[in-house]
């Protein structure tokens, strides 16, 4: 046996090598793995983008086109029929996937900047700038953040930046307990220790030793978030204080043809309209929640590999 | 009570057991068709460094492999039936009654929500063995035959409210709860320090001979297998490298493998007086927020170019000093002084220049390293941060490193969870190295880590030493090791410094009662060591 010589030499005791793989390659494998689920939610999520990417190419009228014939029945000419303005409901529907997914998607970043960001200090620093800032976010989150989402909204205006801001900043709450959570377990590990014995600045602290291992609940809760933020842009939008008319958005329009539903028993496809909105909301929510799923079952360390 | 076995047929035979283990997309051996055989009443030893597969075989024995393994040949023979070929409701019926599994961290294996008493019976009355008062009584006695405190209450108690070593025994205990015929000890006393170490041990050697139980010893201390085992195994990379009886193991070891294990306490450093200091702290008292004194009075001298060893048990403040040192916890009282000036309590006042002459190694690589950086990122911090290099010079520099650690290039871009544990402490060892540091504080460095692989440790430190002329403070509980390494010594205990001195000065006598106790109780490779030693303390008492 050729190995087992007398010789000891720290270049030769075993570790596990991984095979060098391009980005591109573990995607794959870890792709062929995912279960039924996760394709659907995938597929649900892409399809979304897609739509909301290429919304003027796909659309059959403008955003806020208005026609001769309002509550038009759907047919050739408007698949589902127009609004009681005389706007092509499609078209509203394909748009709105941009609006709405568009501020949902801003807004979730902004809260995560603001959240995690807050979340990693007060992890690494504690002592009295912890307690400061969990205190004044335990006093957010004690108040409904739909009915303090429209007091604000109505003390500021309804614009579109001010509906970011403040859902972005009464969100962000939540992901300061996270990322304060899951930032304080890598903040006592010994590594973050030697960062700070060589004299690092916290910034790198924040950024190089703690976050790429915190990563993978925030990325998860991200995907959360979102839809929360999404569902609370539509809560607002259809009470009226949300996205503004004329900008198309599947809140206002679940709002705008929601008195339809009660025509259902003289013209079926009339009651579906408002359906289709609420619809897409829902589709959304669920593919995203599928594939956050599947993306914590693959981080989360509880799972059996091999079964 | 008879140590010879009057039945000496076969209890358990492993012939060509092969086992595979997935990882990275493929099936990986770690068992290759290895042959084990058992009698009754008999403990076999069973030895490696980690990675060997020695606790895979040990499971195996039960007919188990842990989730992500596979069986791929061979058989385990039990009673003349193959347990690998036997459904997992047949196996569970045997695990419980037949079969006992001693981990190595106790402190992990119970459940902190249970008694101790019922954790111990569990197992027992799931499989029907007995009726539950009378278990207890069984266990109550087995506390006593563990020479536990208060067997009549121990069992009440929950496991936190319980030492370690008290630990460990009360799961000796669990395991001999159903009177099996075989038990599998995997690294049982590893965890704890080598003055609990040694009662553990006696009272595991007894009970199994009392009661003529076969054993299966998993550890990687030589010293340890050579008191407990009838016979050794010696394994590496899945292959049985030798076995034989333990006398004629230590004796005539065959095959070079073995005999490079039985070699590895021989590093000796010559003890060099040195007048120079570059680091002192004096009256030190420290505490953690407002809890109980951890530190009392301390005052060490680093000399210049030498090594001082802090020698002492868990909770006797060695590591506490260390945070002393580097600033993370500024004394109550007391001074520090650096190359002849005082040194800044506390870590945020001091200079980057200070920072950088004082660099820290920690006791287990896993946690020490960003498992997210690489080689690369992890080595060349330090280069960038202090020096300010960049770019070619950087990447040249890390090599030259990587190169003085005794490993090469192809490291460079590899992460922690890619290294062995060695290679692991070896890139702590370059990044402390990449400052360019006076003085370095190793804390328990090689405590995690093989035998074979601290010997490398050992001599890569001794060497860099001669080369760079840095200091060391070398906190350690192994007296093997503060032998190997030191100029100086300091032992501590309950948060005093015990004693101070000059190596030979130290490990000659007489001696203060403490470090007799701690001398006393590292074990020696010699077979009769235990028993020695066991008789010299009764016959203290």
């Amino acid at each position: 046996m050729s190995k087992l010589e007398n010789q000891y030499s720290a270049k030769d005791e075993v570790a596990t090598v991984f095979i060098r793989r391009t980005f591109f390659q573990r995607a794959l494998i870890t792709l062929k793995k995912a279960p039924f689920t996760a394709w659907l939610g995938m597929t649900i999520v892409f399809i979304y983008i897609f739509v909301a990417v290429f919304a003027p190419f796909i659309a059959p009228y403008g955003e806020a086109q208005i026609f001769k014939v309002p509550y038009a029945p759907w047919d050739e000419i408007h698949v589902f029929g127009t609004d009681r303005l005389g706007r092509d409901i499609l078209s509203r529907l394909i748009y709105g996937a941009r609006n709405t997914m568009g501020i949902a998607i801003l807004t979730t970043l902004l809260a995560f900047i603001i959240g995690g960001g807050l979340g990693l200090l007060a992890a690494i620093l504690r002592g009295w700038i912890d307690q400061l800032l969990a205190r004044f976010v335990d006093i957010l989150m004690a108040i409904p953040s739909l009915i303090f989402a429209l007091m604000l909204l109505s003390i500021f205006g309804s614009t579109a930046f001010n509906l970011i801001i403040i859902i972005a900043v009464l969100d962000s709450t939540r992901v300061f307990r996270l990322s304060r959570a899951v930032g304080m377990n890598v903040a006592v590990m010994e590594y973050v220790e030697a960062a700070r014995l060589r004299g690092e600045k916290i910034s790198w602290i924040m950024g190089r030793e703690i976050l790429p291992n915190i990563l993978p609940p925030l990325v998860a809760e991200f995907g959360l978030r979102f839809c929360y933020v999404f569902l609370m842009i539509a809560s607002l939008s259809f009470l009226g204080v949300g996205i503004q008319p004329p900008t198309a958005d599947w809140g206002s329009m679940v709002r705008e043809t929601g008195e339809l539903i009660q025509y259902a028993q003289y013209d079926i496809t009339a009651a579906m309209t408002p359906i289709l909105p609420a619809a897409a909301i829902g589709i959304l929510t669920i593919g995203v929640n599928f594939v956050v799923d599947w993306f914590l079952y693959l981080t989360s360390g509880l799972k059996d590999e091999h079964k | 009570m008879s140590t010879n076995n009057t039945d000496s047929s076969i209890l358990l035979e492993m012939k060509n057991v092969s086992i595979e283990g997935y990882s990275d997309e493929t099936w990986h051996p770690i068992i290759n068709k290895v042959n084990l055989s058992i009698r009754r009443g008999e403990v076999l030893g069973l030895i490696g460094e980690s990675g060997a597969g020695k606790s895979t075989l040990g499971l195996a024995a039960m007919g188990f492999v842990r989730s992500g393994c596979r069986f791929t040949g061979g058989s385990v023979l039990f009673y003349g039936k193959d347990l690998t070929k036997m459904t997992e409701r047949e196996k569970q019926k045997l695990w419980g009654t037949k079969f006992s599994y001693v981990a190595q961290s106790a402190a992990a294996a119970f459940n902190p929500a249970h008694r101790l008493i019922n954790q111990t019976i569990e197992a027992s009355v799931s499989h029907g063995i007995g009726r539950q008062d009378q278990l207890q009584k069984e266990a109550i006695q087995l506390y006593r035959e563990m020479q536990l405190p208060n067997p009549e209450e121990i069992g009440d108690r929950y496991p936190h409210q319980v030492s370690g070593g008290q630990l460990q025994r009360t799961m000796t205990a669990m395991a001999m709860s159903s009177k099996p015929d075989l038990i599998i000890f995997d690294e049982p006393t590893t965890a704890l320090d080598v003055t609990t170490q040694v009662n553990v041990l006696a009272t595991i050697r007894n009970i199994v001979k009392e009661h003529n139980t076969a054993a299966i010893y998993i550890t990687h201390d030589l010293a340890v297998v050579a008191q407990m085992a009838d016979r050794i195994q010696v394994l590496r990379y899945g292959d049985t490298i030798e076995e034989s009886e333990t006398n004629k193991m230590l004796k005539t070891p065959k095959e070079g493998y073995t005999k490079s294990l039985w070699a590895v306490r021989s590093i000796k450093k010559k003890e060099k007086k040195s007048k120079d200091s570059i680091l002192s702290i004096e009256n030190v008292d420290a505490s953690y927020g407002s809890g109980p004194k951890v530190l009392q009075n301390v005052s060490i001298n680093v000399p210049k170019g030498g090594t001082v060893a802090i020698v002492g048990e868990s909770g006797s403040g060695k590591s506490t000093t260390a945070r002393v040192i580097t600033g993370l916890l500024p004394p109550q009282k007391g001074r520090i002084f650096f190359e002849g000036k005082k040194l800044e309590a506390n870590l945020d006042e001091r200079s980057k220049e200070n920072l950088r002459r004082i660099q820290m190694i920690y006791q287990s690589p896993d946690t020490s390293m960003n498992p997210r950086h690489t080689v690369r990122d992890i080595i060349g911090r330090p280069l960038d941060f202090y020096h300010n290099m960049k770019g070619d010079e950087y990447t040249k520099r890390v090599i030259e490193l990587l190169n003085l650690i005794e490993l090469d290039e192809s490291f460079i871009d590899r992460l922690p969870s890619e290294l062995s544990g060695g290679q692991k402490q070896r890139i702590c060892i370059a990044r402390a190295l990449a400052a360019e540091p006076v003085l370095i504080i190793c804390d328990e460095v090689t405590s995690a880590l093989d035998q074979i692989v601290q010997e490398g440790i050992l001599k890569l430190l001794l060497r860099l030493q001669s080369e760079l002329n840095i200091s060391y403070i070398f906190i350690t509980h192994d007296i093997a090791t503060v032998k190997a390494i030191s100029d100086e010594v300091v032992v501590m205990h309950n948060g005093y410094v015990v004693e101070q001195g000059m190596k030979s000065e130290i490990f000659s006598p007489p001696h203060p009662d403490y470090t007799k106790l701690l001398l006393s109780s590292v074990p020696e490779m010699d077979p009769k060591w235990l028993s020695k030693i066991l008789s010299s303390q009764k016959s203290k008492i």
